[in-house]
Order: C-alpha cells, then sequence, then structure tokens
C-alpha cells in the first residue's frame, strides 16, 4: 500500500451550522476508505495532534480534525487558543457532539468515502470520543485514557462537564480503550468500572492497560511518553480499525 | 492528567506580550500540562485580554516549587513597600 497522503487545512460544518476549521489528510488514491475523526487534546489543535491525522492517512484513511476552538480563537496559535478557551470555560459537551457529527458528514462526503466513521482522542479527547460514540451513529471508537468518563469530576469543574457512565447503554460502536495502570485520570478502578458497565450493557470493547506507564504515554514530545505502550498501543488502534473501518 | 480545574480572576495591569504591550482584563491559573516546559506537569499562569483576542495574553509555566516562591516573593516584595502604594486606589 502506498504511503503517499495529501493535507489541508478545510472548512466544514459543525455544531449549529457554524463554519468551523479542520485539518484533513487523506491518502492520495482513489481506493475507497473509512474515515478517522481525531479528536483534539485539551492543549489544543496543535502539531502532534496534525500528525496523529497524517498517521491515519499514511494508514489508507481520510482523516479530519476539527479545530474545536475555532469559534473563540480563529487563527490564534494553539496554546493562545487552548487558554483562551480555558479561562471560556472549555468545550460544551454539547457543540463537541456537533462538531464530531460535522466532521463525520464531510469525511463520508468525500470522494472513496465507504460510509465507516472512526473516532479517537486522547486525553480530554478520550473522554469526548466516548460522548460521541455514545450520542452519534459510530463504527469503531478509541478512548485514550480519557478521565471523567466515570467519576465525578472534581468541583470547580466547567458545568457542562458530567460523568457519561450513564451514557453507556448507548455506545454505538466497539470501543478501544488504551490506558496507563499508572494513570490517576482515570484511575485503573474506573476503567474497570466503565468495563462492567458495558459487559452490563452487551457493547463489544476491548481495554488494554499498559503496566509502567501513566497519562499521556502517547505524547512523543513530553516526559510521560513510554514508547513500548504507544508502539503496542498504535499497532492496536491500527488493528481495531483496519477490522472495523473496511469497506 | 489534564485537570481542567482553572483559577480565573479579573485583574488590572499591563502585561507585555508577542505584540507589545496591553492591558490586562483577567488572570488564569490552573495546573496541568506545559506547552514548553520540560515537566509534565507545572503551574500555568495566564494574563489576558479576551477583549483583545487569544494572542493578548502573556503566559509562564512554573515548576510548584517556583510557583510558591514566587507567591512569597510577591508578599515579601509588598510587605516591603508602604501598603497601598501599588493600590488600585493610590
Amino acid at each position: 500500500m502506498s504511503d503517499e497522503i495529501i493535507a489541508a487545512t478545510v472548512t466544514i460544518t459543525g455544531h449549529g451550522g457554524d463554519e468551523i476549521e479542520a485539518y484533513l489528510a487523506r491518502p492520495t488514491g482513489s481506493q475507497r476508505r473509512g474515515g478517522v475523526v481525531v479528536i483534539h487534546h485539551m492543549p489544543g489543535y496543535d502539531a502532534s495532534t496534525k500528525e496523529i491525522v497524517r498517521r491515519f492517512a499514511a494508514d489508507g484513511y481520510a482523516a479530519l480534525c476539527p479545530n474545536l476552538y475555532s469559534r473563540e480563537a480563529p487563527g490564534a496559535s494553539p496554546d493562545d487558543a487552548a487558554a483562551a478557551v480555558r479561562a471560556a470555560g472549555g468545550v460544551p459537551d454539547e457543540r463537541l457532539v456537533g462538531d464530531v457529527d460535522g466532521a463525520a458528514r464531510y469525511l463520508n462526503g468525500l470522494d472513496g468515502a465507504n460510509g465507516k466513521i472512526g473516532v479517537i482522542g486522547f486525553c480530554s479527547g478520550g473522554r469526548q470520543t466516548f460522548l460521541s460514540a455514545c450520542s452519534l451513529k459510530i463504527d469503531a471508537a478509541v478512548d485514550c485514557y480519557g478521565a471523567f468518563v466515570v467519576n465525578e469530576p472534581p468541583a470547580g469543574m466547567p458545568a457542562s462537564m458530567k460523568p457519561l457512565l450513564g451514557l453507556a447503554p448507548d455506545l454505538s460502536c466497539p470501543l478501544l480503550g488504551l490506558f496507563g495502570a499508572d494513570d490517576q485520570y482515570p484511575a485503573p478502578d474506573e476503567v474497570a468500572t466503565l468495563a462492567a458497565e458495558l459487559d452490563k450493557y452487551g457493547k463489544t470493547h476491548e481495554f488494554h492497560s499498559y503496566e509502567g506507564a501513566g497519562h499521556a504515554f502517547f505524547s512523543s514530545d513530553r516526559p510521560s511518553y513510554r514508547p513500548e505502550a504507544a508502539v503496542d498501543g498504535w499497532q492496536k488502534i491500527l488493528g481495531f480499525y483496519g477490522r472495523h473501518l473496511s469497506a | 492528567m489534564c485537570t481542567y480545574l482553572t483559577e480565573k480572576i479579573a485583574i488590572e495591569g499591563s502585561g507585555k506580550g508577542a505584540n507589545g504591550w496591553f492591558g490586562l482584563s483577567h488572570a488564569t491559573v490552573y495546573v496541568d500540562h506545559p506547552v514548553h516546559a520540560r515537566f509534565a506537569h507545572t503551574v500555568n499562569i495566564d494574563f489576558l485580554n479576551p477583549s483583545q483576542g487569544p494572542s493578548a495574553r502573556v503566559a509562564v509555566e512554573l515548576t510548584e516549587e517556583d510557583a510558591l516562591a514566587l507567591v512569597a516573593a510577591i508578599q515579601t516584595a509588598l510587605g516591603a513597600a508602604p501598603a497601598g502604594l501599588a493600590s488600585r486606589d493610590q
């Protein structure tokens, strides 16, 4: 398979009909392919997230990351945008779902789209991935160490941020969860609670917790990077999408 | 982890950002991942003026020890000056 790709900034229609910025990468070939929506982490629509988008394209998917901070900080640098949105109270859950829906519709409108959509997010994006997969018709979801899916957030968190465990019956697709055994957000007991809840409703899921890894073990530009966990995690992600997003 | 928790206060003063000096209206303080500092987590302080856009921002990322030392240094400096000298009602 060729790993030739093309990448560009595009405009998509997000929640409430808003025009928002997004980063698109896709293979140059004409084969039919699935789409992957990448939900960026709290630090924003940054270089490392765009690298993830390109990685999925190199593996044969059309991948798209909506800039969740487009409305508050159009054109701003990712760190300034993240600071502005944090100061303004964060991204409301309802808006996030609308933006992911818009990204999925955009991907399904591209030439070669096979109609299958995967969603993936890291950290805050992991929680938002679970939210999206319980709110929208998705084909495969990957939650990388998303916190506050199970436990109540501490006092002082944005009022819009609620635990999502009650949405488990609505999960629309298989869920791959990748976690660090040393992580406290989410801690291993939260991961176990989520797995039990999904078992209760017969929801297909595959969870892996890596020993010696904490939060953000995929982040190759941070001290939390754990190469063994990250390399194995990427293999699991691409295998999972290969099974669930093929034409 | 992302703490999500953010302390936000209204402030009055000025800061110097990438485009020069600007008036400040707010500050946020949070413990979370830094963008630049060589640690997994830092105490992050943003001095902002949202009315002038997201780039009207002065940002620092400090270790816990140094953030506390900064608090102490501010208190020492204020304690050494006559009360009210730097007040908004001076």
